[in-house]
């Protein structure tokens, strides 16, 4: 058998081997046939020839043609119609397994021409007395659906298969839920009514037999099986308990797709169980079969690892005393380790943060930069956690700092600039030895944290000025990140040492404003210079008000969208955590429904969403949320996406109602309006009434002016604005 | 559900291709090539374009590849692919590109039998291969009778079985083989320590044997007699098929009709009271930029009358590395610049005894600032007739309607491969 490249006239001697007298010969010519079909050659031509050797005692010869008929009767459908006498032959053979090849095949065949005579076979199948061709007739109704679904509802089939979810062998129920599913899902998908005959109820009647043959069916159609019962409605709390308890044992199962096909029922009918005492028994059964699927093949493991990690969304206490089987191994699979550090910090709490912090530490000197950066954010978000630890946290991140390797500098500067933020003027001992670390720093996200954590402490820091101007010298140069926070700090530095850096915050307003590309860099120099010029006080109260502490979000999703995920457990959805509609079928989804979500994520991988990546890279880098970024590495969701996304989870509303809202919008607010749209006419108003020279679009500017809502110039909460301010700014206008 | 199946070569090159479902062409593979093969940095398993999803598996020098166009069910997709691997494991004793292009004439005809439209079919390797063969089976009366017996066992309640089997001795083997996973700081506290058993049986039995199997599983345990010493707590455990889950969930009794031949019958999970078959005391120095010294001393904490074979140490050394000078008591210790690794193998070390080696890594100069990760010296061994976990096997009974008499054997195996890591 030859894969090589097609010598001259190779279908020529193919065709004359397939006509041999000999009958070995001729056998061979199939596979070789069969050989250059598979590597893409067009062998559509044998067609004729291939079909001579149909009729045959030969099983295998049998199956090869079979094989190649698959293949090409679309390319050769009034060729096709010279095979259906044999298959229609076939479908009465003594042998089962021939009428079970034949029925099969002719499901296959996908050809016009050929589909009115498999009804006859196909019906006769259905009936047949033995289980195997019973069970492939099932799943070739649901092959007669996809072609031609007028076919299957005039010939009965529908019916027929209801009929068969009673049948006596569990594969042939298992087969036939399949089919039926799968016809169910394509009449839904096609946009059916609900009383369409296609769709699949399942009733309590088809309950009880589904819970039967779940016991008894081979480990595929236990899959089909629960699946269907996921789907079921039931009709009091009792039913609930009964269904929970049927499907527990099937955590046992050595496949690892039944296990979380069982979680995913239980998941789903839990809601439905009111005993307390049965929904603890319940949860403290799946944790350990969870815990097993960790020691399955690394694909089967990560696909596990995103389900528990949704699980823990939803229940946090469910592997709480696990930590430890969370810990990677040095040989896993990158994509495997950066879940399970997910999953610890998760996990993390007083009594096993010791363990974990040791941990962290050792992954921070392993050699892959991705898992290396991951394990040092997952110490900051531990210290942000678990207030007890900070300490501890910190400390392990200076050790890391002295370790002066590039890339574990930077991201431990990033981290610690998010404690700063949780434990204001608690660290301050630490800054001497970030500063040390400045030359080290070439990354914007690093820099722009470092210049931040100076601006905030400049009362406390002695060279706080000459720090800063370095950055000031070499500000056209930087990129747009570090120019906004250099801007920034040095604003705080005046603010707070008002004598010593006269000097330096008028270069830095003047270089910002006269020799910047950046609009927003532009407009926030514009802003705090008249801020400055007008009023110090009310510059004061809006640049240095203290900011309210941050913490880790619990979820990633919001709580609709983490219902409908727990429903869709081990699907391709609850690996992505995203909706199906986000990247099945069209693969487009409305923006209404996305706002119902609150998933925004659209076209996953779509051109668009890279080119919006590329500008939310930027914004990300100042965006304190982007705490929980592990699905970051499978590239889909993007920074902008996330802030919006947030913002309607409820514990990020908190959060963003403090931290990051827009300084304009406060600014509006004093206005009497607040929130988003009213953000973009205020800004509007600004550059109207203010600030001529640029003329912003309002509905673009919310997104372009995103990077003002860093932290670093948060103002207070419209509550606490002073009355004062007010009236100054009013003057402004 | 799976909608197309391929196998590629790590060229790219197509081995094996069959479309279940008409949502695509064939040219999908090329997307796959260009996507993953031709990539450089995949970091995920599934990849997503459009509305296509590619799962992949790599197996040696393949890529086991399924594609499915919907909210696929992933677990389900990734197992399936690992059975298609253990059955050519089977079929053809190895899987590999050689294997693959040698029997690409059986390997359709089992991906036609596993999968239907998409939804994976029987895949029992025993009873495939009552009907799969490397030879052509001729349809003829016999084999019509045949078949029909076979079809009906494939599809039956106890599709792993069939009823017929006769054997002049009624033999079953059990094997308990234990993984031991451990994960051992520098400073020598036990990270994660715990099993992963395997239960390994062997059934050679005439009939269709009802059988019963007995552990010292604390569970079933305490339900007896409370306070027995040596019981043993399993954290969790799966079966296989045949064994009657209802059953273990109400009684934990563990009762089956096992198939014929050999199969896994349980898979456990232990993490209390691991008892560690070798301790490893690494003693690492670096002596400035030039040199780093290692003690390293094994020792084999169990019975004396047992003995820990094929014991092989990887401990690994820095980047830089020119030579390194081994002296060792026992076995042979030789460096291997390509892993950057020191590699000693000890045939056989007996139970309570100790080995030690000294070895000293002479290093280059290097620029980079970079240091040392330090990975973990990875040990791997097996010990006969130990359970790490300490399990046992209390009984096996066989019921038989014709009341034969059986005789079983058991046999416990401790080992570690890859997993047993000591970090210094």
């Amino acid at each position: 058998m030859s894969f090589r490249a097609q010598k001259k006239g190779e279908n020529y001697e193919l065709s004359v081997d397939l006509n041999s007298e000999y009958r070995d010969k001729r056998k061979d010519a199939i596979k070789r046939t069969i050989a250059s079909m598979t590597v893409g050659k067009d062998v559509s031509g044998l067609f004729p020839d291939v079909l001579k050797n149909m009729q045959t005692d030969d099983l295998e010869q049998k199956k090869l043609v079979y094989l190649y008929l698959m293949n090409y009767a679309k390319t050769q459908p009034e060729l096709v119609i010279l095979a259906v006498n044999t298959f229609v032959k076939d479908t009465d053979d003594p042998n089962p397994l021939v009428r079970a090849l034949a029925i099969r095949t002719m499901g296959c065949l996908r050809a016009e021409k050929i589909i009115d005579y498999l009804c006859d076979p196909l019906q006769k199948c259905l009936r047949d007395e033995n289980p195997y061709v019973r069970k492939t007739a099932a799943l070739c109704v649901a092959k007669l659906y996809d072609l031609k679904p007028d076919l299957v509802l005039d010939n009965g089939f529908l019916e027929q298969l209801h009929e068969m979810v009673s049948d006596s062998n569990p594969m042939v129920v298992a087969n036939t839920v399949a089919a039926l599913t799968d016809i169910h899902t394509a009449a839904t998908g096609a946009g059916c009514l609900p009383n369409d005959p296609a769709v699949f109820v399942i009733t309590s009647t088809i309950l009880n037999k589904l819970l039967i043959a779940l016991n008894e069916c081979s480990e595929w159609g236990r899959v089909a099986i629960l699946n269907a019962l996921a789907r079921y409605t039931p009709q009091d709390d009792k039913e609930n308990d009964h269904i929970c308890e049927r499907v527990v044992p099937q955590f046992q199962h050595a496949n690892g797709s039944v296990v979380l096909a069982a979680v995913k029922v239980v998941m789903i009918h839990m809601r439905g169980v009111r005993r307390e005492e049965l929904v603890k028994q319940l949860i403290r059964k799946m944790a350990p079969p969870l815990v097993t699927l960790l020691s399955s093949p690394p694909e089967v493991q990560w696909v596990a690892l995103r389900n528990i990690n949704l699980l823990l969304q939803k229940r946090p206490d469910i592997l709480s005393n696990e930590m430890r089987v969370f810990f990677c191994k040095y040989n896993d699979p990158l994509y495997v380790k950066i879940e399970k550090l997910d999953i610890m910090v998760r996990l993390a709490s007083e009594t096993n943060v010791d363990a974990l912090l040791s941990e962290l530490k050792e992954y921070a000197s392993e050699v892959d930069v991705d898992f290396v950066r991951k394990s040092i954010k997952a110490i900051g978000q531990t210290a942000v956690k678990i207030d007890a630890a900070a300490d501890r946290c910190v400390h392990v991140l200076l050790e890391l700092i002295n370790s002066r390797v590039s890339y574990v500098v930077q991201e431990a500067v990033v981290v610690m600039k998010d404690i700063f933020r949780k434990y204001p003027s608690t660290y301050e001992g630490v800054i001497p030895t970030l500063c040390a670390n400045l030359d080290e720093l070439d990354e914007p996200e690093a820099k722009a944290s470092l210049i931040w954590i100076i601006g905030e402490y400049a009362n406390k820091i002695d060279n706080a000025d000459e720090l800063l101007s370095i950055f000031v010298e070499s500000f056209t140069e930087e990129s747009n990140p570090v120019q906004l926070q250099t801007l920034t700090a040095v604003v705080k530095l005046f603010l707070t040492k008002p004598d010593s850096s006269q000097a330096i915050v008028q270069r830095v307003l003047n270089t910002a404003t006269k020799d910047c590309d950046s609009p927003d860099v532009r407009d926030r120099a514009y802003i705090y210079w008249r801020l400055l010029s007008t009023d110090p006080g009310a510059a004061k109260s809006v640049v240095l008000a203290p900011r309210p502490p941050i913490s880790i979000p619990r979820t990633t999703v919001a709580p609709g969208l983490l219902e409908e995920l727990l429903g869709e457990i081990s699907s391709l959805a609850s690996v992505y955590h995203k909706p199906p509609e986000t990247f099945v079928g069209r693969g487009r989804v409305s923006a209404e429904s996305v706002q119902r979500k609150g998933a925004d994520l659209s076209d996953d991988l779509s051109s668009t969403q890279k080119a919006l990546q590329t500008v939310a890279a930027g914004q990300q880098s100042e965006n304190l949320l982007d705490f929980d970024d592990a699905p970051a590495t499978e590239g889909q969701p993007s920074g902008l996406a996330a802030t919006e996304v947030f913002s309607q989870t409820p514990a990020a509303a908190n959060l963003l109602a403090g931290t990051s809202s827009n300084p304009l919008d406060d600014l509006v607010s004093i206005f009497g309006g607040s929130g988003g749209g009213a953000a973009a006419g205020g800004l509007g108003g600004f550059g109207a009434l203010g600030l001529g020279g640029f003329a912003p679009a309002p509905a673009p500017a919310t997104q372009a002016l995103s990077p003002i809502s860093t932290p670093a110039i948060q103002s207070p909460p419209p509550q606490q604005a002073p009355q004062q301010p007010q009236d100054d700014l009013l003057g402004l206008f | 559900m799976i909608s197309a199946f391929f196998i590629f070569n790590q060229k790219g090159e197509v081995l094996i291709s069959r479309l279940y479902r008409t949502d695509f062409k064939r040219s999908i593979a090329d997307v796959f090539r260009i996507q993953v093969i031709s990539s450089s940095d995949v970091r995920s398993p599934i990849i997503t374009l459009g509305s296509t999803s590619f799962f992949h598996v790599r197996i040696g020098n393949l890529y086991v590849v399924a594609v499915t166009k919907n909210n696929a069910n992933a677990a389900l997709v990734f197992e399936f692919c690992y059975r298609f691997i253990a059955i050519s494991k089977a079929y053809f004793g190895k899987i590999d590109e050689e294997a693959i292009k040698n029997n690409f004439v059986l390997v359709y005809e089992l991906i036609d039998e596993i999968c239907d439209f998409g939804y994976p079919q029987n895949s029992e390797i025993d009873t495939l291969k009552t009907y799969i063969t490397t030879e052509s089976v001729v349809s003829s009366i016999i084999a019509t009778e045949e078949s029909s017996k076979i079809t009906e066992q494939a599809t039956g309640a106890t599709s792993w079985r069939r009823g017929d089997v006769k054997y002049k001795k009624n033999e079953a083997f059990v094997d308990v083989v234990e993984t031991v996973n451990l994960n051992m700081s520098a400073k020598g506290t036990v990270l994660r320590a715990d099993v992963d058993g395997h239960i390994q049986m062997r059934a050679y039995l005439s009939g269709t044997p009802e059988c019963k199997f007995g552990l010292n599983d604390k569970l079933v345990i305490d339900q007896k007699d409370r306070g027995s010493i040596d019981a043993v707590e399993l954290d969790d455990c799966r079966f296989h098929q045949c064994v009657r889950l209802h059953d273990f969930n109400a009684s934990r009794t563990i009762s089956f009709v096992p198939p014929d031949g050999e199969f896994e019958l349980m898979r456990y999970r232990c993490t209390s009271k691991i008892k560690l078959p070798l301790r490893v005391i690494p003693t690492v120095h670096e002596v400035g930029t030039s040199q780093v010294q290692y003690t390293i001393t094994i020792k084999t904490v169990f019975d004396n009358k047992l003995a820990a074979t094929n014991v092989v140490l990887r401990i690994p050394t820095p980047l830089n590395t020119t030579t390194v000078d081994c002296k060792v008591a026992a076995g042979k210790a030789k460096y291997v610049p390509a892993e950057n690794v020191v590699v000693w193998k000890v045939p056989r070390i007996q139970g309570g005894q100790e080995c030690t080696l000294t070895a000293t890594a002479s290093l280059t100069s290097t620029t980079t600032r970079q240091v040392w990760a330090r990975p973990p010296i990875d040990v791997d061994f097996q010990v006969l007739m130990l359970t790490a976990s300490g399990l046992e096997v209390r009984f096996l009974k066989v019921f038989e309607k014709s009341n034969y008499h059986s005789v079983k054997w058991v046999r416990y195996l401790t080992k570690a491969s890859g997993s047993y890591q000591i970090r210094f």
